[in-house]
Protein backbone atom coordinates (compact mmCIF):
# COMPACT_ATOMS: atom_id res chain seq x y z
CA UNK A 1 0.00 0.00 0.00
CA UNK A 2 1.65 2.81 -1.23
CA UNK A 3 1.21 6.55 -0.06
CA UNK A 4 -0.53 7.80 -2.89
CA UNK A 5 -3.47 5.11 -2.11
CA UNK A 6 -3.64 6.30 1.95
CA UNK A 7 -3.97 9.73 0.24
CA UNK A 8 -6.24 8.97 -2.33
CA UNK A 9 -8.54 7.09 0.80
CA UNK A 10 -8.42 9.74 2.96
CA UNK A 11 -9.70 12.38 0.74
CA UNK A 12 -12.49 9.94 -0.21
CA UNK A 13 -13.62 9.53 3.37
CA UNK A 14 -13.42 13.38 3.95
CA UNK A 15 -15.61 14.08 1.11
CA UNK A 16 -18.26 11.30 2.52
CA UNK A 17 -18.01 12.62 5.53
CA UNK A 18 -18.53 16.00 4.45
CA UNK A 19 -21.75 14.74 2.76
CA UNK A 20 -22.91 12.72 5.36
CA UNK A 21 -22.12 14.76 8.30
CA UNK A 22 -24.11 17.43 7.00
CA UNK A 23 -26.99 15.21 6.36
CA UNK A 24 -27.14 13.68 10.22
CA UNK A 25 -26.93 16.61 11.92
CA UNK A 26 -29.76 18.81 9.52
CA UNK A 27 -32.17 15.80 9.37
CA UNK A 28 -35.39 16.75 9.96
CA UNK A 29 -36.00 12.61 10.65
CA UNK A 30 -33.17 13.09 13.15
CA UNK A 31 -34.33 15.60 15.77
CA UNK A 32 -35.55 12.84 18.22
CA UNK A 33 -32.00 12.50 18.89
CA UNK A 34 -31.74 15.81 20.03
CA UNK A 35 -34.79 15.82 22.10
CA UNK A 36 -33.39 12.11 23.36
CA UNK A 37 -30.00 13.80 24.04
CA UNK A 38 -30.90 16.65 25.27
CA UNK A 39 -34.14 15.62 27.82
CA UNK A 40 -32.00 14.94 31.47
CA UNK A 41 -29.96 18.32 30.38
CA UNK A 42 -32.76 19.91 30.15
CA UNK A 43 -34.29 18.28 33.38
CA UNK A 44 -30.92 18.91 35.37
CA UNK A 45 -30.48 22.44 34.05
CA UNK A 46 -34.19 23.10 35.21
CA UNK A 47 -33.66 21.68 38.57
CA UNK A 48 -30.34 23.58 38.70
CA UNK A 49 -32.09 26.49 38.22
CA UNK A 50 -35.19 26.23 40.38
CA UNK A 51 -32.68 25.70 43.33
CA UNK A 52 -30.49 28.63 42.78
CA UNK A 53 -33.51 30.44 42.60
CA UNK A 54 -34.71 29.52 45.89
CA UNK A 55 -31.16 29.62 47.53
CA UNK A 56 -30.70 25.68 47.96
CA UNK A 57 -27.59 24.34 47.04
CA UNK A 58 -27.32 20.38 45.92
CA UNK A 59 -26.10 17.35 47.79
CA UNK A 60 -23.09 16.59 45.31
CA UNK A 61 -22.66 13.08 46.59
CA UNK A 62 -26.42 13.04 46.02
CA UNK A 63 -26.75 14.16 42.60
CA UNK A 64 -23.65 12.40 41.46
CA UNK A 65 -25.27 9.18 42.29
CA UNK A 66 -28.38 10.22 40.76
CA UNK A 67 -26.43 11.03 37.37
CA UNK A 68 -24.37 7.93 37.92
CA UNK A 69 -28.22 6.36 37.19
CA UNK A 70 -29.34 8.77 34.38
CA UNK A 71 -26.23 7.98 32.83
CA UNK A 72 -25.70 3.55 32.97
CA UNK A 73 -29.62 3.77 32.95
CA UNK A 74 -30.78 6.28 29.99
CA UNK A 75 -27.82 7.34 28.49
CA UNK A 76 -26.28 3.78 27.88
CA UNK A 77 -29.04 1.66 27.76
CA UNK A 78 -31.63 3.95 26.09
CA UNK A 79 -30.68 6.97 24.65
CA UNK A 80 -27.45 6.52 22.75
CA UNK A 81 -28.59 2.50 22.18
CA UNK A 82 -31.68 3.67 20.27
CA UNK A 83 -29.97 7.03 18.39
CA UNK A 84 -27.41 4.35 17.29
CA UNK A 85 -30.58 2.17 15.56
CA UNK A 86 -31.35 5.67 13.86
CA UNK A 87 -28.20 6.47 13.06
CA UNK A 88 -26.27 3.64 11.66
CA UNK A 89 -29.16 1.41 10.94
CA UNK A 90 -30.09 4.56 7.75
CA UNK A 91 -26.55 5.07 6.86
CA UNK A 92 -26.84 2.18 3.65
CA UNK A 93 -30.89 1.17 4.59
CA UNK A 94 -31.80 4.34 4.53
CA UNK A 95 -30.35 5.28 1.52
CA UNK A 96 -31.86 2.53 -0.63
CA UNK A 97 -35.04 2.99 0.66
CA UNK A 98 -34.67 7.30 -0.31
CA UNK A 99 -32.74 5.38 -3.79
CA UNK A 100 -30.06 7.67 -3.37
CA UNK A 101 -27.46 4.74 -2.43
CA UNK A 102 -26.41 4.38 -5.91
CA UNK A 103 -24.81 8.37 -6.12
CA UNK A 104 -21.93 6.58 -4.02
CA UNK A 105 -21.60 3.27 -5.82
CA UNK A 106 -21.41 4.89 -9.26
CA UNK A 107 -17.78 6.75 -7.98
CA UNK A 108 -14.45 4.97 -7.77
CA UNK A 109 -14.41 4.61 -4.50
CA UNK A 110 -13.72 1.18 -2.68
CA UNK A 111 -16.76 0.11 -0.92
CA UNK A 112 -14.29 -0.58 2.55
CA UNK A 113 -13.63 3.14 2.08
CA UNK A 114 -17.15 4.15 1.80
CA UNK A 115 -17.96 2.24 4.76
CA UNK A 116 -15.49 3.96 6.48
CA UNK A 117 -16.49 6.89 5.44
CA UNK A 118 -20.26 6.66 6.78
CA UNK A 119 -19.73 4.99 9.92
CA UNK A 120 -16.96 7.56 10.98
CA UNK A 121 -19.92 9.97 9.41
CA UNK A 122 -22.22 7.99 12.52
CA UNK A 123 -19.50 8.05 15.41
CA UNK A 124 -18.97 11.57 15.02
CA UNK A 125 -22.64 12.63 14.74
CA UNK A 126 -23.74 10.42 17.83
CA UNK A 127 -20.47 11.14 19.99
CA UNK A 128 -20.61 15.30 19.40
CA UNK A 129 -24.64 14.80 20.47
CA UNK A 130 -24.04 12.59 23.75
CA UNK A 131 -21.01 13.59 24.74
CA UNK A 132 -22.08 17.13 24.56
CA UNK A 133 -25.38 15.92 26.11
CA UNK A 134 -23.27 14.38 29.24
CA UNK A 135 -20.89 17.51 29.60
CA UNK A 136 -24.18 20.24 29.94
CA UNK A 137 -25.94 17.74 32.33
CA UNK A 138 -22.35 17.42 34.67
CA UNK A 139 -22.46 21.11 34.38
CA UNK A 140 -26.07 21.43 35.46
CA UNK A 141 -25.81 19.78 38.57
CA UNK A 142 -21.72 21.78 39.61
CA UNK A 143 -23.75 25.00 38.77
CA UNK A 144 -25.67 25.07 42.10
CA UNK A 145 -23.26 22.73 44.52
CA UNK A 146 -21.57 24.54 46.83
CA UNK A 147 -18.68 26.39 44.95
CA UNK A 148 -16.00 25.18 47.64
CA UNK A 149 -17.67 21.31 47.60
CA UNK A 150 -17.54 21.84 43.16
CA UNK A 151 -13.92 22.77 43.49
CA UNK A 152 -12.89 20.00 45.88
CA UNK A 153 -14.91 17.18 44.39
CA UNK A 154 -13.47 18.32 40.63
CA UNK A 155 -9.77 18.82 42.03
CA UNK A 156 -8.98 16.64 44.43
CA UNK A 157 -12.00 13.95 44.14
CA UNK A 158 -11.12 12.86 40.73
CA UNK A 159 -13.88 14.90 39.68
CA UNK A 160 -12.33 15.94 36.82
CA UNK A 161 -11.58 12.33 35.92
CA UNK A 162 -15.08 11.15 36.50
CA UNK A 163 -16.36 13.94 33.73
CA UNK A 164 -13.91 12.77 30.89
CA UNK A 165 -14.70 8.94 31.80
CA UNK A 166 -18.64 9.87 31.20
CA UNK A 167 -17.54 11.98 27.95
CA UNK A 168 -14.92 9.13 27.18
CA UNK A 169 -17.67 6.29 27.44
CA UNK A 170 -20.44 7.88 26.06
CA UNK A 171 -18.48 8.48 22.82
CA UNK A 172 -17.26 4.84 23.17
CA UNK A 173 -20.78 3.90 23.28
CA UNK A 174 -21.54 5.09 20.38
CA UNK A 175 -18.76 3.49 18.41
CA UNK A 176 -19.51 0.43 20.02
CA UNK A 177 -23.28 0.54 19.06
CA UNK A 178 -22.47 1.81 15.85
CA UNK A 179 -20.87 -1.15 14.85
CA UNK A 180 -23.49 -3.64 15.88
CA UNK A 181 -26.13 -1.45 14.47
CA UNK A 182 -24.13 -0.91 11.05
CA UNK A 183 -23.55 -5.15 10.41
CA UNK A 184 -27.68 -5.32 11.40
CA UNK A 185 -28.49 -2.38 8.54
CA UNK A 186 -27.15 -5.00 6.34
CA UNK A 187 -28.50 -7.91 7.81
CA UNK A 188 -31.94 -6.56 8.36
CA UNK A 189 -34.79 -4.53 6.63
CA UNK A 190 -36.82 -4.22 9.31
CA UNK A 191 -34.77 -1.63 12.33
CA UNK A 192 -37.53 -2.85 15.15
CA UNK A 193 -36.36 -6.60 14.89
CA UNK A 194 -32.57 -6.14 15.37
CA UNK A 195 -33.02 -3.08 17.88
CA UNK A 196 -35.47 -5.44 20.30
CA UNK A 197 -32.90 -8.40 19.72
CA UNK A 198 -29.55 -6.81 20.63
CA UNK A 199 -31.64 -5.12 23.57
CA UNK A 200 -33.03 -7.76 24.63
CA UNK A 201 -29.27 -9.59 24.81
CA UNK A 202 -27.98 -6.59 26.59
CA UNK A 203 -30.27 -7.02 29.12
CA UNK A 204 -29.85 -10.12 29.94
CA UNK A 205 -25.71 -9.41 30.08
CA UNK A 206 -26.16 -10.00 33.84
CA UNK A 207 -27.09 -13.32 33.89
CA UNK A 208 -25.22 -14.69 30.86
CA UNK A 209 -21.76 -16.96 31.41
CA UNK A 210 -18.73 -15.08 31.46
CA UNK A 211 -17.57 -16.20 27.39
CA UNK A 212 -21.38 -14.77 26.64
CA UNK A 213 -21.01 -11.16 28.46
CA UNK A 214 -18.06 -10.41 26.76
CA UNK A 215 -20.73 -10.50 23.28
CA UNK A 216 -21.82 -7.78 24.59
CA UNK A 217 -21.16 -3.90 24.34
CA UNK A 218 -22.91 -2.74 27.79
CA UNK A 219 -20.47 -5.08 29.67
CA UNK A 220 -17.67 -3.23 28.86
CA UNK A 221 -19.05 0.27 29.30
CA UNK A 222 -20.63 -0.60 33.02
CA UNK A 223 -17.21 -1.01 33.64
CA UNK A 224 -16.00 2.04 32.18
CA UNK A 225 -18.70 4.38 34.58
CA UNK A 226 -16.67 6.27 37.07
CA UNK A 227 -19.24 5.79 39.45
CA UNK A 228 -21.04 2.26 40.45
CA UNK A 229 -25.06 2.71 40.61
CA UNK A 230 -25.09 0.70 44.52
CA UNK A 231 -26.96 -2.47 44.89
CA UNK A 232 -29.00 -0.85 47.55
CA UNK A 233 -30.86 2.37 48.54
CA UNK A 234 -33.12 4.08 45.69
CA UNK A 235 -31.74 2.81 42.58
CA UNK A 236 -31.25 -1.01 43.75
CA UNK A 237 -33.74 -1.77 41.44
CA UNK A 238 -31.59 -0.51 38.33
CA UNK A 239 -28.80 -2.04 39.40
CA UNK A 240 -26.84 -4.83 37.95
CA UNK A 241 -24.30 -7.02 39.52
CA UNK A 242 -21.79 -7.58 37.23
CA UNK A 243 -17.88 -8.28 37.57
CA UNK A 244 -16.10 -4.98 36.54
CA UNK A 245 -13.52 -5.15 34.08
CA UNK A 246 -10.48 -3.25 34.30
CA UNK A 247 -10.36 0.14 32.04
CA UNK A 248 -7.23 -1.15 30.45
CA UNK A 249 -9.46 -4.57 29.33
CA UNK A 250 -12.67 -2.78 28.77
CA UNK A 251 -11.63 -0.48 25.76
CA UNK A 252 -9.88 -2.73 23.81
CA UNK A 253 -12.46 -5.33 24.19
CA UNK A 254 -15.00 -2.94 23.12
CA UNK A 255 -13.16 -1.52 20.42
CA UNK A 256 -12.30 -5.64 19.55
CA UNK A 257 -15.72 -6.25 19.36
CA UNK A 258 -16.57 -3.51 17.32
CA UNK A 259 -14.04 -4.52 14.48
CA UNK A 260 -15.43 -7.08 14.46
CA UNK A 261 -18.70 -5.78 13.53
CA UNK A 262 -17.21 -3.54 10.51
CA UNK A 263 -15.29 -6.46 9.54
CA UNK A 264 -18.80 -8.41 8.99
CA UNK A 265 -19.85 -5.21 7.18
CA UNK A 266 -17.41 -4.92 5.04
CA UNK A 267 -18.37 -8.50 3.93
CA UNK A 268 -21.82 -7.30 3.18
CA UNK A 269 -20.65 -4.24 1.78
CA UNK A 270 -18.44 -5.82 -0.57
CA UNK A 271 -21.71 -8.10 -2.10
CA UNK A 272 -24.50 -4.69 -2.06
CA UNK A 273 -26.32 -4.92 -4.92
CA UNK A 274 -28.61 -2.05 -5.92
CA UNK A 275 -32.15 -3.05 -5.84
CA UNK A 276 -34.41 -0.49 -5.07
CA UNK A 277 -37.72 -2.44 -6.23
CA UNK A 278 -37.47 -4.76 -3.49
CA UNK A 279 -36.70 -1.95 -0.79
CA UNK B 1 -10.76 -11.26 -22.53
CA UNK B 2 -10.34 -7.99 -24.40
CA UNK B 3 -9.06 -5.05 -22.47
CA UNK B 4 -10.46 -2.83 -25.69
CA UNK B 5 -14.20 -3.96 -25.39
CA UNK B 6 -17.09 -4.80 -23.08
CA UNK B 7 -17.34 -8.49 -22.80
CA UNK B 8 -20.55 -10.75 -21.17
CA UNK B 9 -19.46 -14.11 -21.41
CA UNK B 10 -22.05 -16.24 -20.12
CA UNK B 11 -24.26 -13.63 -18.00
CA UNK B 12 -27.33 -14.53 -16.31
CA UNK B 13 -28.92 -12.52 -13.05
CA UNK B 14 -31.75 -13.98 -11.51
CA UNK B 15 -33.76 -11.79 -8.65
CA UNK B 16 -34.56 -14.65 -6.67
CA UNK B 17 -37.04 -16.82 -9.38
CA UNK B 18 -37.61 -13.89 -11.16
CA UNK B 19 -35.61 -13.71 -14.88
CA UNK B 20 -33.45 -10.41 -15.58
CA UNK B 21 -31.19 -11.70 -17.98
CA UNK B 22 -30.23 -15.28 -19.43
CA UNK B 23 -27.07 -16.35 -21.12
CA UNK B 24 -26.17 -13.05 -22.57
CA UNK B 25 -22.78 -13.32 -24.97
CA UNK B 26 -21.63 -10.04 -25.70
CA UNK B 27 -19.14 -8.04 -27.18
CA UNK B 28 -19.31 -4.43 -27.65
CA UNK B 29 -16.66 -2.54 -29.38
CA UNK B 30 -16.36 1.63 -29.16
CA UNK B 31 -18.77 3.64 -30.76
CA UNK B 32 -22.32 4.08 -29.92
CA UNK B 33 -23.90 1.08 -29.40
CA UNK B 34 -28.08 1.14 -28.84
CA UNK B 35 -29.90 -1.52 -26.21
CA UNK B 36 -33.27 -1.87 -27.90
CA UNK B 37 -36.29 -4.27 -26.22
CA UNK B 38 -39.60 -3.50 -24.71
CA UNK B 39 -40.29 -2.77 -20.75
CA UNK B 40 -38.54 -5.82 -18.39
CA UNK B 41 -36.59 -7.09 -21.84
CA UNK B 42 -33.46 -6.66 -19.49
CA UNK B 43 -31.38 -3.09 -20.59
CA UNK B 44 -31.71 -1.77 -17.17
CA UNK B 45 -30.43 -5.11 -15.74
CA UNK B 46 -27.52 -5.30 -18.55
CA UNK B 47 -26.32 -1.94 -18.12
CA UNK B 48 -26.47 -2.30 -14.02
CA UNK B 49 -24.70 -5.49 -14.41
CA UNK B 50 -21.63 -3.79 -16.78
CA UNK B 51 -21.44 -1.22 -14.26
CA UNK B 52 -21.09 -3.59 -10.61
CA UNK B 53 -24.72 -2.24 -9.30
CA UNK B 54 -25.80 -5.72 -9.64
CA UNK B 55 -23.61 -8.63 -9.20
CA UNK B 56 -24.63 -11.77 -11.90
CA UNK B 57 -25.70 -14.79 -10.85
CA UNK B 58 -23.97 -16.76 -13.30
CA UNK B 59 -21.27 -15.90 -15.77
CA UNK B 60 -17.98 -13.06 -16.41
CA UNK B 61 -18.19 -9.57 -17.13
CA UNK B 62 -15.32 -7.11 -18.26
CA UNK B 63 -15.21 -3.64 -19.27
CA UNK B 64 -11.58 -2.56 -20.80
CA UNK B 65 -10.33 -5.89 -18.85
CA UNK B 66 -12.01 -4.61 -15.30
CA UNK B 67 -14.29 -6.57 -13.31
CA UNK B 68 -16.97 -4.05 -12.60
CA UNK B 69 -16.87 -5.42 -8.69
CA UNK B 70 -14.00 -3.29 -9.10
CA UNK B 71 -15.96 0.19 -8.62
CA UNK B 72 -12.52 1.93 -7.06
CA UNK B 73 -10.74 0.81 -11.07
CA UNK B 74 -13.78 1.19 -12.54
CA UNK B 75 -15.33 4.30 -12.64
CA UNK B 76 -12.13 6.00 -13.27
CA UNK B 77 -13.08 5.47 -16.83
CA UNK B 78 -16.68 4.40 -16.46
CA UNK B 79 -19.25 7.21 -16.43
CA UNK B 80 -23.53 5.92 -15.90
CA UNK B 81 -26.64 8.39 -16.24
CA UNK B 82 -28.84 5.53 -14.06
CA UNK B 83 -32.51 5.56 -14.85
CA UNK B 84 -33.35 6.75 -10.98
CA UNK B 85 -34.80 9.76 -10.53
CA UNK B 86 -33.86 10.22 -7.04
CA UNK B 87 -30.75 12.62 -5.88
CA UNK B 88 -29.22 12.94 -2.27
CA UNK B 89 -31.66 15.19 -0.19
CA UNK B 90 -30.87 19.31 -0.36
CA UNK B 91 -28.38 19.39 -2.94
CA UNK B 92 -28.20 21.53 -5.88
CA UNK B 93 -27.35 20.80 -9.05
CA UNK B 94 -23.50 22.25 -8.77
CA UNK B 95 -22.88 20.10 -4.89
CA UNK B 96 -24.13 16.85 -7.21
CA UNK B 97 -22.11 16.88 -9.77
CA UNK B 98 -18.94 19.07 -7.31
CA UNK B 99 -19.23 16.44 -4.77
CA UNK B 100 -18.84 13.55 -6.93
CA UNK B 101 -15.92 14.87 -8.33
CA UNK B 102 -14.59 14.93 -4.78
CA UNK B 103 -15.00 11.02 -4.19
CA UNK B 104 -12.96 10.75 -6.93
CA UNK B 105 -10.26 12.17 -5.05
CA UNK B 106 -10.22 15.11 -7.45
CA UNK B 107 -9.04 18.13 -5.63
CA UNK B 108 -11.19 21.27 -4.52
CA UNK B 109 -10.08 23.36 -7.62
CA UNK B 110 -10.19 20.02 -10.03
CA UNK B 111 -13.22 19.12 -8.63
CA UNK B 112 -15.02 22.67 -9.37
CA UNK B 113 -13.11 23.58 -12.87
CA UNK B 114 -14.47 20.11 -14.15
CA UNK B 115 -18.04 20.91 -12.56
CA UNK B 116 -18.32 24.38 -14.33
CA UNK B 117 -17.43 22.42 -17.48
CA UNK B 118 -19.98 19.31 -17.34
CA UNK B 119 -22.34 21.81 -16.27
CA UNK B 120 -22.03 23.97 -19.31
CA UNK B 121 -21.96 21.05 -21.50
CA UNK B 122 -25.57 19.94 -20.86
CA UNK B 123 -26.49 23.64 -21.04
CA UNK B 124 -27.62 23.76 -17.12
CA UNK B 125 -24.92 26.72 -15.72
CA UNK B 126 -28.05 29.38 -15.22
CA UNK B 127 -30.02 26.62 -12.95
CA UNK B 128 -27.12 25.21 -11.47
CA UNK B 129 -26.85 26.71 -7.82
CA UNK B 130 -30.80 25.61 -7.46
CA UNK B 131 -31.82 22.59 -5.52
CA UNK B 132 -32.16 19.75 -8.15
CA UNK B 133 -36.00 19.16 -5.91
CA UNK B 134 -36.85 22.01 -7.34
CA UNK B 135 -35.42 21.01 -11.17
CA UNK B 136 -37.88 19.77 -13.76
CA UNK B 137 -37.95 16.46 -15.01
CA UNK B 138 -35.30 17.60 -18.19
CA UNK B 139 -32.74 19.41 -16.19
CA UNK B 140 -32.61 16.40 -13.78
CA UNK B 141 -31.74 14.03 -16.33
CA UNK B 142 -28.93 16.76 -17.68
CA UNK B 143 -27.96 16.73 -13.94
CA UNK B 144 -27.58 13.48 -14.11
CA UNK B 145 -25.89 13.43 -17.35
CA UNK B 146 -23.59 16.18 -16.20
CA UNK B 147 -22.34 14.08 -13.50
CA UNK B 148 -22.01 10.51 -15.56
CA UNK B 149 -19.72 13.15 -18.14
CA UNK B 150 -17.77 15.19 -15.61
CA UNK B 151 -14.47 13.36 -15.33
CA UNK B 152 -14.72 12.54 -19.39
CA UNK B 153 -14.97 8.52 -19.08
CA UNK B 154 -13.81 5.98 -22.29
CA UNK B 155 -17.03 4.33 -21.48
CA UNK B 156 -20.56 6.12 -21.29
CA UNK B 157 -23.72 4.12 -20.07
CA UNK B 158 -27.04 6.26 -20.30
CA UNK B 159 -30.04 4.14 -19.38
CA UNK B 160 -33.21 6.31 -21.20
CA UNK B 161 -30.88 9.72 -21.58
CA UNK B 162 -33.16 11.02 -23.69
CA UNK B 163 -36.15 10.67 -21.40
CA UNK B 164 -37.97 14.66 -20.57
CA UNK B 165 -35.83 15.86 -22.67
CA UNK B 166 -37.23 19.09 -25.30
CA UNK B 167 -35.98 18.75 -28.76
CA UNK B 168 -33.53 21.81 -28.81
CA UNK B 169 -31.55 19.67 -26.18
CA UNK B 170 -32.30 16.62 -27.46
CA UNK B 171 -30.67 17.61 -30.40
CA UNK B 172 -27.37 18.77 -28.74
CA UNK B 173 -27.06 15.43 -26.45
CA UNK B 174 -27.00 13.28 -29.55
CA UNK B 175 -24.60 15.66 -30.70
CA UNK B 176 -22.85 15.22 -27.77
CA UNK B 177 -22.88 11.38 -27.93
CA UNK B 178 -22.30 11.14 -31.73
CA UNK B 179 -18.71 13.34 -31.07
CA UNK B 180 -17.64 11.16 -28.24
CA UNK B 181 -18.00 8.11 -30.40
CA UNK B 182 -16.23 9.69 -32.91
CA UNK B 183 -13.17 10.02 -30.39
CA UNK B 184 -13.34 6.47 -29.94
CA UNK B 185 -15.14 6.39 -26.49
CA UNK B 186 -17.77 3.35 -25.45
CA UNK B 187 -21.36 5.00 -25.81
CA UNK B 188 -24.05 2.06 -24.57
CA UNK B 189 -27.64 3.69 -24.76
CA UNK B 190 -30.49 2.06 -24.15
CA UNK B 191 -34.00 3.73 -25.44
CA UNK B 192 -37.84 3.12 -26.45
CA UNK B 193 -37.52 6.02 -29.04
CA UNK B 194 -36.55 3.99 -31.99
CA UNK B 195 -36.07 6.03 -34.47
CA UNK B 196 -33.31 7.88 -32.53
CA UNK B 197 -31.43 5.07 -32.17
CA UNK B 198 -31.62 4.00 -35.70
CA UNK B 199 -30.24 8.12 -36.41
CA UNK B 200 -27.19 7.85 -33.82
CA UNK B 201 -26.40 3.70 -33.32
CA UNK B 202 -23.14 2.22 -34.93
CA UNK B 203 -24.69 -1.15 -33.72
CA UNK B 204 -27.75 -2.51 -31.82
CA UNK B 205 -28.83 -5.46 -29.22
CA UNK B 206 -31.98 -6.36 -29.39
CA UNK B 207 -33.32 -7.83 -26.04
CA UNK B 208 -36.46 -9.42 -25.29
CA UNK B 209 -37.58 -11.46 -22.04
CA UNK B 210 -34.28 -11.41 -20.90
CA UNK B 211 -32.63 -13.07 -23.87
CA UNK B 212 -30.69 -11.06 -26.21
CA UNK B 213 -32.43 -11.78 -29.95
CA UNK B 214 -30.08 -9.99 -32.08
CA UNK B 215 -26.64 -7.93 -32.12
CA UNK B 216 -24.49 -5.74 -34.42
CA UNK B 217 -25.04 -3.61 -37.15
CA UNK B 218 -28.72 -2.85 -37.88
CA UNK B 219 -28.35 -4.15 -41.50
CA UNK B 220 -26.44 -6.65 -40.66
CA UNK B 221 -29.20 -7.40 -38.34
CA UNK B 222 -31.92 -6.91 -40.96
CA UNK B 223 -29.80 -9.48 -43.45
CA UNK B 224 -30.36 -12.32 -41.04
CA UNK B 225 -33.84 -11.55 -40.57
CA UNK B 226 -34.70 -14.31 -43.29
CA UNK B 227 -38.47 -15.23 -43.10
CA UNK B 228 -39.38 -10.94 -43.42
CA UNK B 229 -37.88 -10.42 -47.22
CA UNK B 230 -36.56 -7.05 -47.75
CA UNK B 231 -38.49 -4.32 -48.66
CA UNK B 232 -37.28 -1.93 -51.01
CA UNK B 233 -39.11 1.32 -52.45
CA UNK B 234 -38.45 1.92 -56.03
CA UNK B 235 -39.60 5.80 -56.48
CA UNK B 236 -40.88 6.31 -60.35
CA UNK B 237 -43.76 7.68 -62.34
CA UNK B 238 -45.16 4.21 -63.54
CA UNK B 239 -45.06 2.38 -61.23
CA UNK B 240 -47.78 -0.48 -62.74
CA UNK B 241 -45.06 -0.57 -65.76
CA UNK B 242 -42.10 -1.31 -63.94
CA UNK B 243 -44.08 -3.82 -61.54
CA UNK B 244 -44.88 -5.43 -64.28
CA UNK B 245 -41.30 -6.15 -65.85
CA UNK B 246 -39.83 -6.92 -62.10
CA UNK B 247 -42.50 -9.62 -61.50
CA UNK B 248 -40.62 -11.41 -64.32
CA UNK B 249 -37.66 -11.49 -61.83
CA UNK B 250 -36.92 -14.80 -59.59
CA UNK B 251 -35.86 -12.75 -56.59
CA UNK B 252 -38.97 -11.11 -55.99
CA UNK B 253 -41.55 -12.06 -53.75
CA UNK B 254 -44.05 -9.35 -53.67
CA UNK B 255 -44.39 -6.28 -55.08
CA UNK B 256 -47.05 -3.22 -54.57
CA UNK B 257 -48.10 -0.05 -55.72
CA UNK B 258 -47.01 2.23 -52.93
CA UNK B 259 -49.90 3.98 -50.92
CA UNK B 260 -49.43 7.36 -52.91
CA UNK B 261 -49.13 5.69 -56.31
CA UNK B 262 -45.96 7.25 -56.69
CA UNK B 263 -43.40 3.95 -56.07
CA UNK B 264 -43.35 0.59 -55.92
CA UNK B 265 -43.01 -1.50 -52.79
CA UNK B 266 -40.93 -4.87 -53.32
CA UNK B 267 -39.99 -7.58 -51.50
CA UNK B 268 -37.05 -9.69 -52.00
CA UNK B 269 -34.90 -12.67 -50.44
CA UNK B 270 -32.19 -11.41 -52.15
CA UNK B 271 -32.00 -7.83 -52.20
CA UNK B 272 -28.19 -7.97 -53.91
CA UNK B 273 -29.61 -9.91 -56.95
CA UNK B 274 -32.38 -7.63 -56.37
CA UNK B 275 -30.12 -4.51 -56.99
CA UNK B 276 -28.15 -5.59 -59.93
CA UNK B 277 -31.39 -7.24 -61.54
CA UNK B 278 -32.58 -3.44 -61.15
CA UNK B 279 -29.41 -1.76 -62.53
CA UNK B 280 -29.83 -3.61 -65.71
CA UNK B 281 -33.97 -2.38 -66.13
CA UNK B 282 -32.57 0.85 -65.55
CA UNK B 283 -29.90 0.39 -68.50
CA UNK B 284 -32.32 -1.15 -70.52
CA UNK B 285 -34.50 2.38 -70.19
CA UNK B 286 -37.12 2.17 -67.14
CA UNK B 287 -37.15 5.25 -66.05
CA UNK B 288 -36.38 5.02 -61.93
CA UNK B 289 -35.87 8.21 -59.81
CA UNK B 290 -34.27 6.75 -56.58
CA UNK B 291 -34.22 3.12 -54.78
CA UNK B 292 -33.62 2.76 -51.19
CA UNK B 293 -34.68 0.11 -48.68
CA UNK B 294 -38.27 0.47 -46.73
CA UNK B 295 -37.69 -1.79 -43.84
CA UNK B 296 -33.47 -1.83 -43.17
CA UNK B 297 -33.49 -0.06 -40.17
CA UNK B 298 -34.16 -0.52 -36.14
CA UNK B 299 -37.64 0.09 -36.01
CA UNK B 300 -38.68 -2.33 -38.64
CA UNK B 301 -36.01 -5.40 -36.63
CA UNK B 302 -37.85 -4.51 -34.06
CA UNK B 303 -41.14 -5.54 -35.32
CA UNK B 304 -40.21 -8.43 -37.03
CA UNK B 305 -37.99 -9.91 -33.92
CA UNK B 306 -39.71 -8.54 -31.08
CA UNK B 307 -43.30 -7.85 -32.20
CA UNK B 308 -45.03 -4.57 -32.53
CA UNK B 309 -46.61 -5.18 -28.93
CA UNK B 310 -43.04 -5.95 -27.42
CA UNK B 311 -43.59 -9.97 -27.14
CA UNK B 312 -41.24 -11.58 -28.51
CA UNK B 313 -41.97 -13.37 -31.63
Amino acid sequence: MNAGTWNLWRSQVSAILRLEIKKNFLARRGLWIYLLAGAPTVLLWAHAFLNLRDGRKCDLGRDSLIFATIFQFFYLRLAIFFACVGVFMRLFRGEMIEKSLHYYLLAPVRREVLLAGKYLAGVLTTSVIFCTATALSLAAILAHAPRQAAEQYLFAGGGVGHVLAYIGTAALACVGYGGVFLVMGFLFRNPVVPAALVLIWESLNPFLPAMLKKISVIFYLQSLCPIPVPAQGDFAFLAVLAEPTPAYLAVPGLLLLTAAGLFLAARQVRKLEINYGTE
Amino acid sequence: MSDREIVFENVSKFYGEVLGVNRVNLTIPPGITSLVGPNGSGKTTLMNLMTGLLRPTQGRIQVLGVPPDQPERLFRFVGYCTQFDSFPRGMTGYQFVYSYLRLHGKTNDEAADLTADAIERVRLTDAAHRKIGGYSKGMRQRIKLAQAISHWPKVLVLDEPLNGLDPLVRAETIALFRSLAQEGQYVIISSHILHEVDAISDQVILLSSGYVVAEGQIHDVRTEVEEHPMQVLIRCPHPARLASRIFQLDTVVEARVHNDGKGLLVRTRDPERFYLLLNRLVVDGVDVESIAPADDDVHSVYEYLIGPDGGAI
